[in-house]
């Protein structure tokens, strides 16, 4: 019928052991590497646990609702810089939220030029990138000198209340929170510009079909099917707002004193650690531990709220 | 957006003002004396930076190619990429304890405690959750008949990831392999405790090393005009180096699609 | 049917999942000739062709029971090679996929995986001469082989499938995807390769199957009880001449009369 096909030319027709054998050690191989992620996660885990255990032993959950941190007498509680840290990261978001989301409408929903957009969005980008050792630096020399005299403004007009009753002096809560609204601003942009372009055009159309107003369409429409990707956004942004540790721990202070005024300098667990790990040693060292521990459960429950967010409202549309 | 523009000027100006020659080239000046420069942590910043891409590409492309190519739906593949996600969201803070408690407290290169490596390792756990997302999210945007053309011509799967599937992701990949290594470079809190900072040249990868963020920290705060100028400076080339690293995967990702 | 048996399928049943999407296949292909498999859709005539190379081996939770013989070997049995099967039968698909690579080394590619020892550049004119498509890239072969059309890919495809030399080639539905005019070169290709290669080709258009197949075999699908889907199943198999002409069954006669499908 047909002559035999001139096979002799192809030598690997069947496949050689060792060929056979690269094929499945490189599936082994990534096997193993898609594994390290959960290694090294573990790892952390089980490393700063262990690191905390002495601490965790000594002083129990005492430790999160005290506020001595006392290297000469071995006392430690973590209250001033979980406090720190909450405060910072929550009103933070609280500034930074509104002006990002602002910021995306106004980039995204054709109030501008698209080529003024497209270079606005390039350079939220570039700005997300500046590190944040950087932005201390600048928090340190320019923006604190600056927002100093608004800062007494407040607290000559609202002293009365705890949150201004001390007079601003330099490092302190206060500046901590305006870095940190400067570093999450590109994020929460990034995140909702996102999010807002990918709204079906549909949706758009469909909102604009039945004779919406610009804003009704933005408010009513568009916003609301964007809501799961930004909440998810901010949820990310706080979780970074609370682990951040540069530019915090440039400008914030690290007080050991408790106070509950925004202008007395403060601490975060993140500073802390930056701060004392390098020299501490003994139980110091555990009670550092302790409180990474409890940055860590922190930031943990952020992201998966986050991502638990994101996946439980995207459903809806 | 304002403030963030500020800082970019700041930088440029009071930055760019201080770069010359022996600024590049020159060792920091003991505390109070004036000149000298910042070479030794820009080439510390890219030694430790090495380190870590050395690390966490291979680890993390590797890791991508598992989870988009070989792995099922199953809960093992859930379980890592749910676990990248964590770890992207740990501080880099913590990267810094754990790093420390692993390998500086133990001394397990050498009896050595503070190193080179132990930085560009405690960076490589900050890039790795970067890199396996890019490589999933960019193999998965290669069309299935791809991969069915080459197995049809007798392709194994190893063949087929290394010079088809890897090849055609190649931009995603790079642009965020490169946007993680720039993202890294930047890094303080993971380095302050592991490389710890150095006044001398680098002197091997298993000894203290200095790099232009650690320098930015510690002279940040010193009360010395001297240093806190080289600060500045060192802002102002990393600032460049990443603003730059940024560019170049823009033109990465449109260079490749035209 | 006087022809050498080039694969025979023995009561061959393919299953997604717990779904059976075609069940109970007996077929004898016949070698050296083209047959062409049709029917309507979602009767599994396309999952038969892919269990032919093993290429369902690809698709999650995909499985078949029964036999697939081919050079008296099953070819699902543990201890054969998924990979060294699709180097003996090769396959052309339903979209044109050229590899992100030059025209030059879409066909080199094969043939070195393949471990070809021989004159690359005269096995590259070779291949592309047969899928009559070297006249188009004779002066580009650097070029990438998406900037051929839509048809020249297919047929670099096909240049590309035929470079590794196999026994068989299997085409999915090969010119769905084409004009008329690139569906006319491609028939007329496949009457020369049929010279040298057995063809299975898939395809929904009738007058396609009448054109090149010598042999055709009838697919259906039918709802089951207790099921929620189609399964598929074999009518009619035969030469193309008497499934058109004389089909034994009533279903076949009023598929290929257009009565439904």
């Amino acid at each position: 019928m047909r002559s035999a096909p001139p096979i002799d030319a192809f030598t690997l027709r069947r496949r050689p052991p060792q060929e056979k054998l690269t094929d499945i050690g490189f599936r082994q191989l990534t096997l193993v590497l898609a594994a390290s992620v959960g290694i090294v996660l573990l790892a952390i885990f089980v490393t700063v646990f262990t690191g905390a255990r002495e601490a965790m032993a000594t002083f129990g959950l005492r430790f999160l609702t005290t506020s001595a941190w006392d290297p000469v007498n071995e006392q430690y509680g973590a209250l001033i810089a979980i406090y720190g840290t909450l405060v910072t990261a929550i009103l933070s978001l609280l500034i930074a939220v509104p002006i990002g989301l602002g910021t995306a409408i106004f980039i995204t929903e054709d109030l501008l030029p698209r080529s003024v957009r497209d270079v606005i969005g390039l350079l939220v980008e570039l700005l997300a990138a500046i590190p944040s050792v950087v932005l201390g630096l600048w928090a340190i020399f320019v923006m604190e000198p600056a927002i100093r005299p608004f800062l007494s403004l407040l607290h000559s007009t609202l002293g009365w209340t705890p949150f201004f009753s001390t007079e601003p002096q330099g490092p302190g809560t206060a500046p901590a929170i305006l870095i940190l609204v400067v570093m999450v601003l590109p994020i929460i942009t990034a995140i909702s510009r996102d999010a807002l372009n990918q709204v079906p055009v549909e949706l758009r159309q469909g909102a604009y079909g039945v004779g919406t107003t610009r804003w009704g369409a933005i408010f009513n429409v568009i916003l609301p099917a964007a809501v799961s990707s930004i909440m998810g956004g901010v949820m990310l942004s706080l979780g970074r707002a609370m682990g951040e540790t540069m530019a915090v721990t440039m400008i914030i202070g690290n007080s050991l004193n408790f106070s509950l005024s925004l202008l007395a300098p403060g601490n975060t667990i993140a500073s802390m650690l930056a701060n004392q790990f390098g020299e501490a040693d003994g139980i110091q060292v555990s009670a550092l531990m302790y409180a990474a521990v409890v940055l860590m459960i922190l930031t943990f429950i952020v992201n998966v709220l986050a991502q638990w967010i994101v996946r439980r409202l995207s459903l809806r549309y | 957006m304002i403030p963030l523009f500020l800082v970019l000027i700041y930088v440029l100006i009071q930055g760019g003002r201080l770069i010359s020659l022996q600024l590049l080239t020159e060792l920091p000046p003991a505390p109070g004396l004036e000149g000298g420069g910042i070479g030794n942590a820009i080439l510390g910043t890219i030694v430790v930076t090495l380190i870590a891409s050395l690390i966490a590409i291979p680890v993390g492309v590797g890791g991508g190619v598992y989870l988009s190519e070989y792995a099922q739906d199953g809960w093992f593949s859930k379980f890592v990429r749910f676990g990248n996600d964590v770890l992207a969201g740990v501080p880099s803070i913590i990267c810094g304890v754990f790093i420390y408690s692993l390998i500086v407290a133990t001394r397990i290169f050498f009896d050595q405690s503070f190193s080179a490596m132990a930085g560009g390792i405690a960076l490589s756990v900050l890039m790795l959750p970067t890199v396996i997302k890019t490589t999933y999210e960019g193999l998965l945007l290669v069309p299935q008949e791809m991969r069915m053309g080459a197995y049809g011509v007798g392709a194994s799967r190893f063949v087929t990831i290394t010079q088809i599937t890897l090849p055609a992701a190649f931009t995603p990949i790079a642009t965020g392999v490169v946007l993680g290594i720039a993202r890294a470079a930047g890094e303080t809190a993971p380095l302050i405790f592991t490389a710890l900072f150095s006044p001398f040249w680098p002197e091997g990868l298993f000894n203290p090393i200095a790099t232009m963020s650690v320098l930015i920290f510690n002279f940040a705060i010193m009360p010395y005009e001297a240093q806190n100028e080289l600060a500045w400076a060192a802002s102002f080339v990393l600032v460049i180096m990443i603003l730059g690293a940024n560019l170049l995967a823009r033109w990465i990702s449109h260079a490749t699609r035209a | 049917m006087a022809s050498d048996v080039c694969m025979s399928l023995q009561d061959v049943t393919i299953s997604y999942g717990s779904f059976e999407a075609v069940k109970n296949v007996y077929m004898d292909l016949p070698k050296g000739k083209v047959t062409a498999f049709i029917g309507p859709s979602g009767c599994g005539k396309s999952t038969v062709l892919r269990a032919l190379n093993r290429m369902n081996d690809l698709i999650p939770g995909c499985s078949l029971k029964g036999r697939v013989i081919f050079d008296q070997h099953d070819l699902y049995d543990k201890r054969v090679d998924p990979v060294e099967v699709r180097r003996r039968i090769g396959m052309v698909f339903q979209k044109p996929n050229p590899f992100p690579k030059s025209i030059y080394e879409n066909i080199a590619f094969g043939a070195r995986i393949n471990g070809y020892k021989g004159d690359m550049d005269e096995l590259v004119e070779r291949s592309l001469r047969k899928a009559a498509v070297w006249d188009e890239c004779k002066d580009k072969l650097k070029e990438s082989g998406f900037s051929l059309s839509g048809g020249q890919q297919q047929r670099l495809c096909i240049a590309r499938a035929i470079a590794t030399e196999p026994e068989v080639i299997l085409m999915d539905e090969p010119c769905s995807a084409l004009d008329p005019i690139s569906t006319l070169k491609i028939e007329e290709t496949m009457h020369e390769l049929k010279r040298s290669y057995t063809i299975m080709i898939v395809t929904h258009n009738m007058q396609q199957a009448v054109r090149v197949a010598d042999m055709t075999a009838f697919f259906n699908a039918e709802a089951v009880e207790g099921g929620s889907g189609k399964v598929g199943y074999l009518v009619e198999f035969n030469e193309t001449e008497n499934i058109f002409n004389s089909p034994s069954q009533q279903s076949t006669l009023d598929y290929v009369s257009g009565r439904f499908g």
